[in-house]
């Protein structure tokens, strides 16, 4: 089934910031996402060049829906086409859903952590939705806390629909809101200890961001005490 | 016959040679794994290979380094779509690994630090198409590439070529590793584009 492509047609866009916006795509066929997977997406040039590359799944839950948050690469090749130049009925192909290890199911028991690197909220916020969806007591049996680092206030992904459904801490790596207690850095042992959940044996920790920043938080977890075993890391980017 | 993706031109940079289908040609070198980087430091790296009789042969990092290696310069291929050209590796084969290894058996589990798991025919480690490699563009094999050392097995996804190698386990049959046994292609063969079970 995940052989197959299906055809695709945006029936919406939303910036999400300045460089980011959110797709939502119709797409008969398509079912049965978890949260944390990803689609392969499949763009066709008029004398029949493909590109194709993976996205996460932004939002789970509506079969035939496909919600994707693209941000775009500056140099990319299919990212600006999705992010400046895509508008509704415009068409292309999907494949998916695909991944089955760094997913999180409403039937899942015990806490999690959540960390987000810039555009690595992507996967976590579909968790954070599916969760908030599927009710009170799912979110009694599966506490969630989010972890989430980005450059400036204007970068954040989906800011107030988060705040509104996870206990939500925001880390600042260039520039903070006016006031804010917590001068602009980077994630530091410091910053863990306080916001996210102390190791323990039902613990599922998912990191997701570019590779440098999920390399820093992971080893930072396993300095803390994290079983590496209960760390599931997704990264993006190159690293020397 | 594929939709036309209105205003989409594409970038159809000329690259020096064609890529397996479905891949996009890189220049960084992205990293992709399941979990935290392990630190394998070299001193405690050990090697080993194990077959059904029960028996098992191991190496240390000396070891490794006493043994006869070859550059290789080989093109790399991930399953998350970027293709990388040329890349320069430093290891041994995995040939000179089996010379006294006996085995009926066909398939092959490799196992790293860390826990990760990935499945291959034997025969696609051998005849000079596979390597413990341990040093990249002529420098020390970074941890988050895999240091000290990982499996390279590049006419195979990458997700083959397990990082943090530690030993190989020949089976009987070709048991599911870890990204097998979570969507993706028991074999992984980029020309055939067997990315997804």
């Amino acid at each position: 089934m995940t052989e197959q492509w299906h055809v695709a047609q945006v029936v919406g866009t939303t910036p999400v910031t300045a460089s980011a916006r959110a797709v939502t795509l119709a797409v008969p066929g398509f079912a049965g996402a978890v949260a944390g997977q990803h689609v392969d997406v499949r763009l066709t040039a008029p004398d029949g060049y493909q590109a194709a590359r993976s996205y996460s799944l932004a939002a789970v839950g509506a079969d035939e829906r496909v919600e994707l948050a693209v941000d775009r690469v500056p140099d990319g090749e299919v990212s600006p086409y999705l992010v400046d130049e895509l508008r509704v009925g415009d068409r292309m192909e999907v494949r998916g859903p695909l991944g089955g290890w760094f997913v999180w199911r409403p039937e899942d028991v015990g806490p999690v952590q959540l960390v987000a690197g810039g555009s690595g909220i992507v996967p976590l916020a579909a968790m954070v939705r599916a969760r908030r969806d599927a009710g009170p007591e799912v979110a009694a049996r599966a506490p969630f806390r989010l972890l989430y680092s980005v450059r400036t206030p204007q970068d954040a992904f989906f800011a107030d629909e988060l705040e509104a459904a996870v206990d939500l801490t925001w880390a600042y790596t260039r520039r903070t809101p006016p006031g804010w207690p917590r001068p602009a850095r980077r994630l530091d042992a410091a910053d863990l200890a306080a916001s996210t959940f102390a190791p323990s044996d039902d613990l599922t920790v998912l990191v997701c961001g570019p590779t440098a920043f999920v390399e820093t938080v992971a080893g930072l977890l396993l300095e803390a005490g994290h079983d590496p075993a209960r760390v599931k890391t997704e990264r993006f980017g190159g690293a020397s | 016959m594929a939709v036309v993706s209105r205003g989409f031109g594409g970038r159809r940079e000329p690259t020096e040679k064609p890529l397996p289908p479905g891949q996009f040609l890189t220049e960084d070198f992205p990293v992709l794994s399941a979990g935290p980087t392990p630190n394998v430091d070299e001193s405690r790296w050990e090697f080993s290979i194990h077959t059904e009789t029960g028996e098992a042969h191991r190496w240390d990092w000396a070891a490794l380094q006493a043994m006869d290696a070859e550059d290789v310069s080989t093109d790399i291929h991930c399953v998350t779509r970027w293709s990388k050209l040329g890349t320069g590796w430093r290891g041994v084969p995995l040939d000179a690994f089996f010379a006294d290894v006996e085995t009926e058996d066909d398939f092959v589990m490799a196992h790293s630090y860390g826990g990760y798991t990935t499945n291959l025919p034997l025969d696609d480690l051998l005849d000079g198409k596979a390597w413990l490699a341990y040093e990249f563009e002529g420098e020390p094999l970074a941890p988050v590439h895999g240091g000290p050392v990982r499996l390279l097995v590049p006419h195979l996804y990458f997700w083959k070529s397990a990082k943090w190698i530690r030993s190989l386990v020949t089976q009987a049959d070709d048991v599911p590793g870890f990204w097998e046994q979570n969507g993706y292609h028991a074999y992984g063969d980029p020309w055939l584009e067997q990315r997804y079970s």
